[in-house]
Formats: structure tokens, sequence, C-alpha cells
């Protein structure tokens, strides 16, 4: 395999940390300006991203090492396929992300909101950084840099519930985190080494009882921020947040940087092979499983809107650690395709429900009906995101789908076919009576029956990512070869077998 | 030539403490940048110090050129380099940030608080650069004296704290003096390479392994080892702001220091890890401090009070390393000196700045106070994380080592015990940031009701110092893995 050594993953890491930095001095005096580092920043992350594309495609890594942590572990970037799919999805995501926060914050007139664009900044960096992460020990550390930056986002409202919430989210995943660590330390321990490595590096090293309690504990514990149930109790209760991060980062970074945790671990730590003969690969997918079709019945039962995505999140999550776990060729990259689309139909979902709450401060999908009639295009926006979580053609959760009901077939596994199509159906079941009521029933107050939609700032953000999740639905390559970034992803992971 | 600087260490503030009592009746004024100028000058020959023990090895210096073991030799190798450096460097910072507290606090007594404060630093170099057992107590006793003196000019239960800690630092100097006696008896020999040689052909005899046990609870009682912390809680709530931001950092590293030199150094690993079972006594003892430091800790509402019995569990974590007794144990033992060090710092100087500006400490009363000083908050934050452990702090970095000691070494129990203490400092810490940055209220209005509150920093004299540590806190972390490879990995001894 190729290496590149260039310094771009450590700039897009650094290039938000120096805006955090910037947002922070500006300060709430000087709004437009602070605002202005927000976008210009992410732009500019998202174009140091993108430039790695085409080194990425040629099956090239980018690697960077900063300086030596431990013996024979360093702080080190090395962005290959699958690093570059998640780093592309979360800066492309933070740019609609932030014209749509300055609508909602100004919207709302938020107090805090140089702590709020503080914060969203250093998050979207340890986001980068997990993406790009070369080994365990530098992926953690940005995972609790993301966690402890999270937190001040979480409790944004300090109302006593989102004090509560932010206590929760803190109890949950630094727990985990700590795990994570005694993890870690446990594999340095018997390998003196971190490096992820397509196909997993820890075949050979160790007694099974040490790996399956290894996985085990690593599942449970990147578990957490993935919401798998029963660890998920913390995001619903995490909802209490500002919509957009609950969009961002509930919807994006911080459960798809769970998400990511865990395909590390079962693709670049342990591997197929690995999980094959401890005969793992097959739990972890009968316990995801019960995850998705759980979530999806608790979805069935919230009324509060916001809640019920949290769960349809879950739901989702634990489809993409399900497929990853069947370790087939169209498995894995149904999976890593899944993060995206996922990222980019939930993203809009939670816009419009940030959308509804700032112009009418309804939160509830009881009071939506009728609510159409006066926001068409956030309404429609919704339609196309439910439509493709439940695995409508032509919208991008369908291929997802496609290649992951595929990848369950190869796997001689047709159970875990049933589970993606009923909770398909329980998609259905949860999204339609909102579009149908939305837009045909008579609304219970009045309703202003013109065209009245919330702020440009916030409507163009959702009606863009409701148009890319249909563009990535009919030309999954449409941006920048979207899609064989996965495929070859899951190419690699699997050469070794 | 043998370089000088290992005696310049010890000998600038020694002498400079004295001449602050003459000058300082001229010109009280002087003392604050004479106590600088001499610290600074301290910090220098350390660095120098530690460079030349880096590039030519250890270094052996004989005082009056009177040759060991009948003078007194200071020892200067890979360990205590680091270990100088550290002492310096922070009485430096803490001497930078006494200016406005002191004048506040002790407006009277400058010229004598600055003396003491030198001498406290003399005492905490001499320890840490001698070869020898006797003046190793010397100094340990000039520490100690004016440590009891520094702490009693504290508020209104300092004397009595002070008091309670006289009677225990007696204590503790005085079974380690018994140690030294009887080690003299036995071998004839006060110099720590000499009686290496000379001890090992008497391990067996009751009388070493009398001194040795007197050692161990000597400087337990120094370090405040859990169950031997009593003093410490008292002492360092009620000492003046500078005084605690001196004294918690130093004092606990500097007996951790002495530990790891008389268990490894003057008897051999060997002895103590293998003959008797000291290191896995002093593990578990370790074990209980930590848990004991942070359970106690939440039940404090003083913020002092909670950062000196967190102290007392970070004194664990030390003895925890060294109580592993294999190379990662004891090297992060040793990166925890340095780490543990820094956060102490940040946090005491911290409290100080709290209390200089609010005149309270109270946790509940900390409300706002992120608006008022968000620079402050911003340093003890990044130090609260580092004692939780969230990485790129350097906290974890100390704990990552330790829990691997704890795995190589197959100690479960002694990896559960880290790992739940990290949580509970999460809930200490959060307790605390939550008071002063979150504003709870009933009804979510969103903004415009929000009250005006004025940033009030602290003095710059305080603030600098401040953000050295918060700074230096990050910069430990990322560095941690370059700061072992060039220094501690040396300083863990050769045989483990």
């Amino acid at each position: 395999m190729e290496i590149v050594v260039s310094i771009r993953p450590l700039l897009a890491v650094l290039v938000t940390l120096i805006g955090a930095l910037l947002i922070i001095f500006t300060g709430e005096r000087y709004r437009n300006l602070r605002e202005f580092w927000t976008i210009l920043v992410s732009v500019l992350k998202f174009s140091i991203v993108i430039s790695m594309v085409s080194f990425v495609l040629q099956g090239r890594t980018v690697e960077y090492t900063i300086v030596l942590l431990t013996q024979g572990v360093s702080l080190q970037f090395r962005v290959d396929q699958f690093g570059l799919f998640f780093g592309v999805l979360a800066s492309a995501l933070w740019i609609v992300t932030s014209v749509y926060s300055i609508g909602y914050v100004r919207g709302l007139n938020e107090h805090a909101q140089t702590r709020y664009f503080f914060n969203f900044a250093i998050c979207l960096s340890a986001t980068m950084g997990i993406a790009f992460a070369g080994n365990l020990l530098t992926l953690f550390i940005f995972y609790e840099i993301l966690t402890v930056s999270t937190y001040p986002l979480v409790a944004h409202k300090e109302t006593e519930d989102a004090i509560m919430g932010g206590r929760k989210y803190l109890a949950y995943t630094l727990t985990a985190g700590v795990v994570i660590l005694f993890a870690i330390v446990f594999i340095y321990a018997i390998t003196g080494s971190l490096d992820f490595k397509p196909g997993g590096f820890l075949l050979g090293h160790g007694s099974p009882a040490t790996l399956m309690f290894l996985f085990v504990i690593l599942i449970l514990s990147f578990g957490v921020k993935a919401a798998l149930m029963p660890l998920h109790e913390w995001l619903p209760t995490a909802m209490i947040a500002p919509t957009p991060v609950s969009a961002l980062l509930h919807a994006v970074a911080v459960v798809k940087a769970g998400v990511f945790g865990c395909l590390r671990i079962i693709l670049y730590v342990f591997g197929p092979e690995l999980l094959h003969k401890l005969d793992l690969w097959l739990v972890l997918a009968y316990f995801a499983s019960f995850t998705v079709i759980v979530s999806g019945m608790y979805a069935l039962a919230q009324d509060n809107l916001k809640r019920r995505l949290a769960f349809s999140t879950i739901n989702n999550l634990a489809i993409i650690v399900m497929g990853s776990a069947l370790l087939t060729p169209s498995a894995i990259t149904g999976s890593i395709f899944h993060m995206a689309s996922h990222g980019f139909m939930k993203i809009t979902l939670f816009f419009v429900a940030g959308a509804i709450y700032v112009k009418t401060h309804k939160e509830n999908v009881s009071e939506l009906d009728g609510i159409g009639r006066q926001m068409p295009l956030t309404m429609g926006a919704f339609a196309i995101g439910a439509m493709g979580i439940a695995g409508t053609p032509p919208i991008c959760g369908f291929i997802s789908k496609w290649y992951l009901a595929m990848g369950s077939l190869e796997a001689k596994e047709v159970f875990f076919l049933f589970v993606l199509l009923i909770s398909a159906l329980m998609d259905v079941a949860y999204f339609f009576p909102i579009i149908y009521n939305s837009f045909f029933k008579s609304p219970q107050e009045v309703v202003n029956p013109h065209l009245d939609e919330a702020s440009m700032k916030m409507v163009v953000p959702l009606v863009v990512t409701a148009i890319i999740s249909l563009i990535l639905g009919i030309f999954p390559n449409a941006f920048f070869n979207f899609f064989n970034i996965a495929s070859v992803a899951a190419e690699k992971i699997l050469g070794g077998v | 030539m043998v370089p000088q600087s290992p005696a310049l260490v010890v000998v600038i503030p020694l002498i400079f403490a004295f001449l602050i009592l003459l000058l300082g009746w001229w010109r009280r004024g002087l003392c604050y940048p004479i106590t600088i100028g001499a610290l600074s000058t301290s910090f220098l020959a350390s660095l120098d110090t530690l460079y030349t023990v880096l590039t030519a090895g250890t270094i052996h210096y004989y005082l009056g050129n009177w040759e060991p073991p009948w003078g007194i030799e200071y020892v200067v190798d890979h360990l205590n380099a680091f270990v100088l450096v550290i002492v310096s460097f922070i009485s430096l910072v803490v001497g930078i940030s006494s200016k406005r507290s002191v004048e506040r606090e002790l407006p009277d007594k400058i010229v004598y608080f600055y003396c003491v404060f030198l001498l406290q630093v003399t005492g905490f170099l001499g320890i840490v650069v001698t070869g020898d057992m006797f003046n190793l107590y010397v100094f340990l006793e000039i520490a100690s004296l004016a440590g009891y003196a520094l702490i009693a000019i504290g508020e209104d239960g300092a004397p009595f704290a002070s008091f309670n800690y006289l009677i225990f630092g007696t204590i503790g100097a005085c079974f380690y003096l018994l140690g030294v006696g009887y080690l003299y008896i036995s071998t004839g020999s006060l110099n720590m390479a000499d009686l290496s040689q000379i001890l090992p052909n008497l391990y067996h005899s009751k009388v070493v392994l009398v001194a040795f046990a007197f050692f161990l609870v000597g400087v337990s009682l120094k370090m405040a080892l859990f169950p031997l912390h009593v003093w410490l809680p008292d002492a360092y709530t009620y000492a003046p702001s500078t005084v605690s931001a001196l004294l918690a950092p130093l004092m606990t590293k500097v007996g951790a220091y002495v530990m790891i030199r008389v268990m490894f150094t003057v008897f051999e690993p060997h002895f103590s890890v293998e003959l008797i079972p000291a290191t896995t006594i002093l593990g578990w003892m370790a074990a209980g401090a930590i848990l004991f430091g942070v359970i106690l800790a939440l039940a404090q509402k003083d913020l002092k009070r909670m950062l000196a019995y967190i102290l007392v569990s970070e004194v664990g974590y030390i003895a925890l390393g060294v109580g592993l007794a294999n190379r990662n144990g004891l090297t992060g033992a040793i990166l925890h000196i340095l780490n543990d060090s820094f956060m102490m710092l940040a946090l005491f100087l911290v409290v100080g700045a709290i209390m200089y500006r609010s005149h309270s400490r109270e946790i509940p009363q900390l409300r706002y106070m992120h608006r008022k000083m968000p620079f402050t908050m911003a340093a003890f934050v990044i130090a609260g994380l580092s004692v939780i452990g969230i990485p790129p702090t350097c906290g974890f970095f100390s704990k990552w080592y330790l829990v691997l000691g704890a795995i190589d070494a197959r100690q479960w129990v002694f990896v559960a015990v880290l790992l739940i203490s990290s949580l509970l400092a999460v809930i200490l810490f959060f307790r605390v940031i939550e008071n002063a940055y979150l504003e709870p209220r009933e009804e979510y209005t969103g903004g415009g009701s929000e009250l005006a509150i004025a940033t009030e920093e602290a003095p710059l004299s305080l603030l600098m110092p401040i953000l050295i540590a918060g700074a230096g806190i990050l910069l430990l972390g990322i560095m941690s893995g370059e700061i072992i490879s060039t220094i501690i990995r040396f300083a863990v001894p050769g045989c483990f």
C-alpha cells in the first residue's frame, strides 16, 4: 500500500480548532464576524478533506505522524478509504449545519451563542480526528474530546431537564470511555501495537477467551455512543439540546463516531478472519438486530417529534453495526454507505423538526396536522427524508439497504433480511402518518394557508440535504465517487480473506 | 571540570533567603523581585543540571571536595534531575503568582514570608539533589519546619492545622531519622551509593529490616499516603493561597521521590519487591488512598478542601505505580510526579485566584464564575479534565501507564480502582463545572434576560501562572512520549 505523507489531515483537524479560538475571542459583540469564522472554517475544512479524495481513490493512504505518544504508538493520522468517507460526510454536513445553526439560534434569540459555536467547532475538530486517526489511541483521544465538548451543547438550555440530560450523557459516555481505555491498554499490553489494519491486527495474539472478552467490552463501550440497546438511554434524553445540535451531533458526529468506532473495532482491529474464527460475528449481528427491532417499536410510541427521530436514529445505527457484523463485501459496503445516506436523510429530518419549532414552537407529532400547507418546502423535504429512511427508491436509503439485504444473503443468514424488511415497515409506520397528517389533515388550530416558512437560513440547508439524498440515490457516485470510496474500503478489508 | 550547577540550585535560594531578611528591612518592595530572581537562577541551574545529566550521565558533586563516604555528596541522575527541574519550575511559577495574594493576605509579613518561602524551596531542592541519607534528613527538616511556619500564618484554623501537621510531620521525621540511625549502626555509612554496596549482605539483619520499615512509614507520613494523610486536608485548606499552591504540588512529590530513592537505590529492588512484600503492601495502601481520597472529596463543599482530598488520591496514584514494581508502573509513577505537580499547581492557583476575587470558595457560590473569570475557569476545566484523565491532557497519560503497569502485573483490582477513581473524579469536577458554568433556570426562555456580569479576571501576576500551568497540562500531555523516551526511560531503576 502506497503512502503519501502530507500535513493535510492535521490541517483538517486544526482548522476548526483555530476557528474555535477565533470564535471565542470574537465573541458576542461582533456576531457577524463570529458567524463568518464558522462558515469560513467549515468551507476550508471541507476543501482540505476533499483534496485528499484523489489519493485515496488511487488506493493510497495519506499519513501524518505528529508526535510519539508511547513506545510504538504515535499521535498519527492515517487517512484510508473508510476514514475519508466519514471525514467527507461530517465536513460536508457541517457546512449546511453551520448555515442552519445561524438561522436557528438567531431565530430563537438563543443565549450563550458564542459558547455554542465554540463547542460546535471543537466537536468537528474531534470528529475529523476520529475519522483520520491512524491507531486506536489517537482515535480514543479525539473520541474523548468529542465527548467533553458535546456536553455543553447538550446542557445548552440550562433548564433542569437540560442539565440532567447533560449529566446522563456524561455518565454514559465517560463510563464507556473508561472501559475503552482499559480495553485499549489491554490490547497494547498483548500486541504492543495499536495501528489499524484493514482486516484486523489481533489475529494470532492472545487467547480466544481474552479476545472474546475484549471484543465484547469494546463493542459495548463504543456501542454507548452508537446507542446500541440497552445502552441507548442517553440519546433520547439528549434530545433536549437545541435542534442543530441534535441534528449534527446526534445524527452525524457523535453517534456516527460511535458507529465508526464499532466498525473500526470490527473491521480494522479484530477483522473478519478472527471474528469468523471466534464465531463472534453472528452473535454481534443478532445483538444489533435486537436493537433494530426494539428501537423501531419504541419510535412508534413517541409523540415528541425529536424523540421519534432519536429512536429512528438508534434503529439505523444498529442496522449499520449489524451490516458490518455480517462481514460480506456487500454488507460492509452497504453499512459504510448507510452511514452517509442515513446522515443526509436524518439531518434533513432534524432540520425540519427545528424549523417547525422555530416557526411554530410545536414539538409533538400530534400537533402537526395541516402544517404542510404552511411550510410546504419544509414538509416536502421531510417526506423525502422519511421515505429515504424507509428505503424507498430512488432515495439514497434504498441503495444502502439494497446492499445490506444482499449482504445478508451473501452471508447466508436470511434472518437479517427479514429484520431489515420489518424495520423498513416500521419506518413507514412511524413516518408516514406525519407526512399524511401534515399535508392532508385539516389543522386543529388556525394555520397560515400561505407559504410561511422559517427563515431562509434554515430552509435552504434542509432542502439542500433532501436534494442531496435524492441525487445520491440516483447517482451514488455523484459526489467525489462517494460510493466507490465505500466499496473500495470494503474490498480492502476483505482483501485478506 | 565538575559542573557547579547541582550545588548552585540549592545554594542560591538558601543565600537569598537570608539576604531577603536584610534587604527587606531596607526596602520591602525588593522582596518579590529578589525571590523571583533567586528562583529563576535556581531554575536555570536545574535546567543546566538536567542537560548535563542527559548528555554526560550521572553527576557526582563532592561538597567542599570531601570525598564520599566521609563528605557529603550530591548525586544527580536522570530521576532527580527530572524532579529537580519540576521542583524549581513549580516554585518559580508559584513565586511569580505570589505577589498580589501575599500583599492582600499577609500585608505586614511580606519579608518573613519570602524568607521562609525560599527556605521551603531550598529544603525541597536539597532533598532532591543530595546523595547522603543524613543530609537528606536535614533538608527534610528544613522543608518541614518552613512548611509548618508557612501554613500557620494562614486563616483562622491554620495554627491548629499547622500544629497537627507539626506533630505528624515530626513523627515522620523521627522515623526517618531512626531509620538512618539504624542503617548507620549496622553499616557505618550514610552515603546512598555506599550503603547500596554494603546493604545486600545485611538484608536478613533485623536491624536493617526495621530501618527499612521506619523509612517507609516516615516517608509515607511526609507524603501523606493514606492512612497517614490525616494532617493534610486541614493544613492545605487553611494555609495561605500561595503556600497551598507551593506545598500541594511539591511536598507530596518530593516525598514520593524519597520513597522511590530509598526503595530502589539505597535498597535493591530485589529487596523491596521480593525479600519483603513492601511494594505489595504499598500497592494496597495506594489503592485505598485513591478511593478514599476521591470519595471523601465528594463530601466536601469547600473547593480547596475538595482539592486537598483529591491530592490524597493523587499521592495514591504515584504510590500505586511504585507498588506495581514493574517498568510501566514506575514510568507511570514518575510521569505522574510531573503531571500531578502541574495539575495541583493549576488547581490550587485557580482557587487562590477565586478567593482573591470573591473571598469565597464554597462550591455552590461559584455561580457566574465563568463570566467573571473566563480564563481562570478555563484553566480549571483543563486541570479538572486532567485529573479525570481525559486525553490529551497529561493526566491521561499517567493513567495510561499505571493501567498498563497494573495489567502487566495482572492486578485486576488495581485496574478497577484506577478506572473507578476516574469516574468519581468526573462527578467531582463536573459538579464544580456545572456550578461555575451553567445558570439553571426554571423555564427556558431563550436569550435576552441575561444578567449583566462584568468580567473581573485575576490580576496578571496571578493569571499568567495559571495560564502557564493550564497550557503546561496540555503540552505535557502531548509531549509525554518524548519526555518518557528522553528522560523517564533512564530514570526508572535499571533492573525493571
